[in-house]
């Protein structure tokens, strides 16, 4: 029962934490230097509609009051209205969701395979060519601006070669593995590199340590020793970055997902900026901030399963 | 008479020596670039010659021509005037920021340090460019508003390096010998704390400067950055997108221009970090 009680510990941490992402998604729109009366209305609105429309949003209430009831309405599932598209903002969500899940989904099945494969021959041929010639490509492959590279990508691969489409989701589980191939690599190409770093650096302290030594002096093989003590041990570390950066990925993805017109929540989130559609800028800040807190708890769960020295 | 060591002269480098030297230089060169952009092409970034658009790299445009006939290379040394700036100045903030925040916390401990790691919990919920695009979009595009933005949400990683660090560094002779001394924790912490976080600060500001230059490009790319005609290599990518079909160049030249300065950052920051142990 430890970890359970240690689980609800962790869970009641995220309290404040929520409260804080609440406070700061309330304030990105009360902040904002334009009136989203204005924008509802138009400029040329009459004093009294503004004032109106002000008292039924309850823009005209104190502060407090008016987080509150952005609470009480976020709880039960109201994220407000979209100026543009004229619809509730949860619902937008929900539309522009399925294709940035399965974009990460496919980046994530790209990424960690490849990943472990190079830093095991990385850290395997240290400082000889295979290696050199790794960490050369991992560090161009971190310096690439990911939206330049999704560009020159479609331009060569879906305009020039026709093997895959350059915009839109497709029809199914094989149109959308097919449509989001390119988005999907450019942004391996980014990631890949920053696991590969991690866990060749902690392949390579692992096997440097004390028990490694002592396998050796018994005489076991290497590759066994590699197998069993040292790769198992570095999934750890590289495990808690995995969550961080798909909490990154998330981010990302919203330059990734305009180039290639995916309608994913970055094609949603870019347009309500340029747009100014401050409840979809409001509510998808909140959602993405939700879903991070939900990979990095369940990152955090893992991790403790795996390691029972880890502390939730 | 001692003869004097000349073992030194042929000791080899350093490990991360070489790095250091060539990343620094890629570094310095984009600066003089940067600076020197008026004299290495003559021509106004922003002139359009309609008569040469979308001309083909040659010897008279090195980079070719933009779709309103704008000499791509002329604008792409012009826009290091922002890009190189955007990547050195912009970790500035959020290093300011995080490095105060984490030394007081680190310090102080208790409350302070309570509040401040909750501070840190709600942002870094937040995915880093989403939070960068919210700011950005409801400040308004520019510049100087993606500064801003980045010292809201790019504080929290020095932030907590620096206090990791100061928790170490607290409990050392050298700082008990100063509070003995009857030194306030002002000086305490700004003459003999946070000397020794320096190294790893500027470790991490090396790497962090690739993800504030790209983040800007992107910015810039989505149109929330500088504002045209003001070349900047993210605009200027958005710019030839359209075209880049029959006209590639437009866009390639700016990308490969933020890689290699990209690449600068991030050799330096390998071999400061091989040099220093970090």
């Amino acid at each position: 029962m430890p970890f359970l009680f240690a689980l609800g510990q962790r869970l009641l941490q995220l309290i404040p934490v929520l409260i804080g992402i609440s406070v700061v998604s309330f304030l990105l729109v009360q902040l904002s230097p334009g009136d989203p009366i204005r924008l509802l209305l138009g400029d040329r609105a009459t004093a009294e509609a503004v004032a109106q429309l002000r008292e039924q949003y309850g823009f005209d209430r104190p502060l407090i009051v008016q987080y509150f009831s952005y609470v009480s309405n976020v709880l039960q599932g109201d994220l407000g209205r979209s100026i543009r598209y004229q619809l509730p903002v949860e619902s937008l969500i929900l539309d522009f969701l399925p294709p940035t899940l399965f974009l990460i989904g496919y980046v994530v099945a790209i990424s960690v395979p490849t990943t472990v494969v190079l830093a095991i021959v990385s850290a395997r041929c240290r400082d000889r060519w295979p290696d050199h010639l790794i960490r050369a490509a991992a560090i161009l492959g971190m310096t690439i601006p990911v939206f330049w590279l999704a560009l020159m990508m479609s331009r060569l691969f879906g305009v020039e070669l026709g093997w895959f489409p350059v915009s839109g989701y497709g029809d199914g589980f094989v149109g959308h593995l097919h449509h989001l191939f390119l988005p999907a690599i450019s942004t391996s190409t980014w990631l890949i590199p920053l696991l590969l770093r991690n866990l060749r650096a902690a392949l390579i302290n692992e096997s440097e340590s004390d028990y490694v030594t002592a396998s050796r002096s018994k005489g076991l093989g290497e590759g066994y020793i590699f197998r069993r003590h040292v790769l198992v041990n570095s999934v750890l570390p590289t495990l808690n970055l995995l969550g961080v950066m798909i909490a990154f990925l998330i981010g990302s993805s919203v330059v990734v997902e305009i180039i290639y017109a995916v309608p994913g929540l970055g094609t949603l989130m870019v347009s309500a900026v340029l747009g100014r559609d401050y409840y979809v800028i409001q509510g998808l800040t909140l959602f993405y901030a939700i879903a991070t807190v939900i990979v990095t708890l369940t990152i955090d769960i893992l991790s403790a399963m795996i390691d029972p020295r880890v502390k939730l | 008479m001692m003869s004097l060591p000349l073992a030194s002269t042929r000791r080899q480098l350093e490990p991360g020596t070489f790095e250091i030297i060539a990343g620094t230089a890629i570094i310095l060169a984009w600066v003089i670039l940067a600076l020197a952009a008026p004299l290495f092409s003559g021509a106004d970034p922003n002139s359009i010659d309609l008569s040469g658009l979308l001309q083909p790299p040659s010897a008279d445009h090195f980079f070719g021509t933009d779709h309103l006939g704008r000499d791509v290379f002329t604008r792409v040394l012009h826009a290091a005037r922002i890009d190189v700036w955007m990547g050195i100045a912009g970790v500035m903030p959020p290093l300011l920021v995080g490095a105060t925040i984490g030394l007081v916390s680190g310090y102080a401990g208790g409350a302070t340090d309570a509040v401040m790691m909750r501070l840190v919990d709600i942002t870094v919920a937040f995915p880093f460019f989403v939070l960068v695009i919210a700011i950005v979009g409801i400040l308004g595009p520019g510049l100087f508003n993606y500064f801003v933005a980045l010292a809201l949400v790019g504080w929290v990683s020095y932030a907590r390096l620096v206090r990791a660090e100061v928790l170490v560094l607290k409990n050392k002779e050298f700082v008990a010998a100063a509070q003995a001394l009857g030194y306030p924790p002002s000086i305490i912490m700004a003459r003999h704390v946070l000397p020794n976080t320096l190294s790893s600060l500027l470790v991490y500001a090396t790497t962090d400067a690739v993800l504030v230059l790209l983040a800007g490009a992107s910015l810039g790319f989505l149109g929330l950055g500088v504002q045209p005609p003001t070349p900047e290599w993210g605009a200027m990518i958005a710019d030839g997108q359209p075209y880049v079909v029959d006209a590639w160049w437009i866009c390639f030249f700016p990308g490969l221009a933020a890689m290699s300065l990209g690449f600068g950052f991030i050799l330096t920051s390998d071999g400061l970090s091989r040099v220093l142990g970090r």
